[in-house]
């Protein structure tokens, strides 16, 4: 006590591909759960699946006076589901979350419970008009193909095939939001006990309205919250006039420390506890940019009667494609600075006045 | 090229390759004296896209044959630079695009390609000029069908290997040369220079053609599986047709015509100029998504295509070639 900050390396990185590969889609988030559950058998003190499929661990902590901490990761990813069959293995479907259909066209896939191989293809170039070729294609116009006499069900869900690489410092795949804060909150209750009792909520449906960490937090009924997710870092170079000053967050800067998006405002006793454990172990973050987005905080704080949040976040570019790119040291200094974070939390962090000009 | 120099070296009699960089294998025949020769071409270049910019450790690309941008984003890449770097094709946000092109297909030249790699270090390995390679992974789907990149046109240098297998088997009295061509996806530059250089008899050249599927059921387009398509045209020889139509019907081969009403749009079409001129025809391997990271082939019409070859090669008899006529009535 306090434990050890939990390493990353090869078998954290392959934690991660495992929960990358598998296919969870909202609603659909049973093969990460499995993930989570095994990684984490006889690992805490409670480990319970709610009504809605989300994983609810408590790992409590040691000391006196224990705050209750909820941590939330959500499991679900974007994805879609079969609507109709057209037969003879082509299947129309319909996105799950939010993707830009633009992302779909050439696409290597999976549908079903066997993880069932198909793709999304176009129509050849050379048989497109120009003007096609100016209009993206809608998800309406599009076909899952799993090959002459190709199976599956409609109803049955898939997203992207597998995908994971590292690439230099870098790791590549589909569903990095939202696996990267699964991965870094299993890693967590690992490294646990802490000064604070841990809630841990592996949560379902954040793709389509953070639904499951509505009612895991009022399981819970903790004393704060802080949300795990991976936020997108929009720091590409611009290629119209201007300067890129709505980058939101920006890969190798650091964790993403939030201040305020349109489903929550960050609690500033959170985020200046956040600040002061970060520059205490000099450990990079950033803030990430006030404004659109939001995730399972918007929903955490209005639960029961309400509760202090702050989200930490890994940057990632690409959004909701096929794939996806973060930073490996990215992803590290976030699981140090919420392993520092719950290791000196004070009691009475919620009861302390802030210095707002701090 | 290495991969089919390496398959083909056990079935052939010599390798060679031609300046432009074509790989030419021989199998001689067993007529004596000066023997005709057939060349059968198979391109085994693929689409891609080449580096025009590096800007703040991202890449701007340009296509290399016809690209459609709108099946790139999130199609894993290799980028040839220093060394092979994995990367992935990418749609930028939004916001840092002209406004015309935010809610609409986005043109080659904003994509960008991410290699994971900072600035810098991005600067260090890639240059303009780098080439750039589709890297998904090959996967079997029903039916016995294959999907992956740049089938289009290695289905058809499957098809040939097919072929020079089968030839193992049984003589044939033809030199026949089987040929790997470079650069058929922009110029055809591969496949007229080996004809010129090989100056064969007779030409047939094996690439992909359109098969029915989502988005694509036109007159062009031929069913998965249903088996190779013979070429029809001005491009292709007549008599040749013929001659393949009525093998494939006594092979129990199906087969349908794919017609053209000038230049088929494949190699073909500078294999036939060459020289004085070579009979040539074409045989096509349906084949779904051209030109993207995801197409599909059915595994049974690559070796329906490769032993309808093998069959007209055994078929070539010494007089053969002074028997190939233009007649378009034969092959109405």
């Amino acid at each position: 006590m306090p434990s050890r900050t939990p390493a990353l390396g090869l078998a954290q990185i392959g934690l991660l591909r495992r929960l990358c590969s598998a296919v969870a889609p909202s609603g659909g988030e049973g093969p990460v759960r499995d993930i989570v559950l095994a990684e984490l058998k006889g690992r805490a003190d409670d480990t319970r699946v709610d009504a809605l499929g989300n994983v609810l661990v408590t790992a409590a902590g040691r000391g006196p006076k224990r705050l209750r901490v909820m941590l939330d990761a959500h499991m679900d990813e974007v994805g879609f589901m079969i609507v109709a069959d057209d037969s003879d293995g082509i299947y129309q479907f319909r996105n799950i979350g939010g993707i830009d259909s633009r992302n779909l066209p050439g696409k290597q896939i999976v549908v079903g419970k066997d993880n069932t191989p198909g793709v999304i293809g176009a129509k050849p170039i050379h048989l497109s008009k120009s003007q096609e070729l100016k209009q993206p294609i809608g998800t309406d116009k599009l076909r899952v193909d799993l090959g002459p006499g190709g199976k599956a069900k409609v109803g049955d869900r898939g997203t992207f095939s597998a995908n994971f690489r590292r690439s230099g410092p870098s790791l590549m795949s589909k569903a990095l939001d939202n696996r990267l804060g699964v991965a870094t909150l299993i890693e967590l209750i690992k490294a646990a006990p802490f000064r604070v009792d841990l809630l841990a909520a592996f949560t379902v449906q954040e793709e389509i309205g953070l639904r499951g960490a509505r009612v895991a937090a009022n399981y819970f009924l903790p004393d704060l919250a802080i949300i795990i997710d991976a936020t997108p870092a929009r720091d590409l170079p611009m290629q119209r006039e201007g300067e890129n000053t709505t980058y939101n967050s920006r890969l190798g800067f650091g964790p993403a420390i939030y201040l305020s998006h349109p489903a929550a405002i960050d609690d500033p006793r959170l985020v200046q506890f956040l600040v002061r454990t970060a520059e205490r172990e000099k450990i990079p973050f950033q803030f990430r940019q006030p404004g659109g987005g939001s995730n399972d905080a918007g929903a955490v704080r209005r639960a029961a009667t309400g509760v202090p949040v702050v989200s930490v976040s890994v940057p990632h570019r690409y959004t909701h494609s096929a794939m996806s790119v973060s930073r490996i040291e990215d992803w590290a200094n976030t699981m140090k600075l919420l392993h520092a974070a719950l290791s000196s939390m004070p009691s009475d962090i919620l009861r302390r006045q802030i210095d707002l000009q701090a | 090229m290495r991969l089919i120099e390496e398959k083909w070296t056990p079935l052939v009699d010599e390798v060679s390759r031609s300046p432009l960089g074509s790989l030419h294998g021989l199998k001689r025949g067993r007529g004596k004296g000066k023997r005709s020769s057939i060349m059968i071409a198979t391109h085994m270049d693929a689409i891609g896209l080449i580096v025009t910019t590096v800007v703040d450790g991202l890449l701007k690309v340009d296509q290399v044959g016809g690209v459609d941008p709108r099946i790139l984003p999130g199609t894993p890449v290799l980028v040839h630079g220093k060394r092979d770097l994995e990367g992935v094709v990418v749609m930028p946000p939004a916001f840092t695009l002209p406004e015309a092109e935010r809610e609409q297909a986005i043109s080659l030249g904003h994509l960008l390609v991410d290699v994971g790699l900072p600035p810098a270090r991005t600067a260090q390995l890639v240059r303009v000029g780098d080439l750039v390679s589709f890297d998904t992974r090959p996967v079997e789907l029903a039916g016995e069908t294959i999907s992956g990149h740049s089938l289009d046109n290695r289905a058809s240098v499957g098809a040939l290997t097919v072929c020079l297998e089968a030839l193992q088997h049984r003589s044939h009295v033809w030199d026949v040369w089987a040929v790997a061509t470079v650069q058929e996806e922009v110029t055809f530059a591969g496949g007229a220079t080996s004809a010129f250089a090989l100056h064969p008899d007779l030409a047939i050249v094996i690439d992909v053609t359109f098969a029915k599927g989502p988005a694509a059921d036109g007159w062009e387009t031929f069913g998965l599986g249903k088996g190779p398509t013979l070429g029809w045209g001005p491009n292709l020889h007549p008599f040749l047709y013929r001659r393949l139509e009525e093998l494939a019907k006594a092979l129990e081969i199906p087969v349908s015509m794919d017609p053209s009403t000038d230049s088929s749009g494949t190699e073909a079409s500078a294999v036939q100029l060459a020289r004085e001129g070579i009979p040539t025809m074409l045989i096509g391997i349906p084949l779904r998504y051209m030109h993207t990271a995801v197409e599909v082939i059915a595994i049974k019409d690559m070796q329906r295509a490769g032993r309808l070859l093998a069959e007209f090669i055994f078929g070539l008899d010494a007089d053969f070639a002074a028997t190939v006529t233009w007649e378009e009535r034969d092959a109405v």
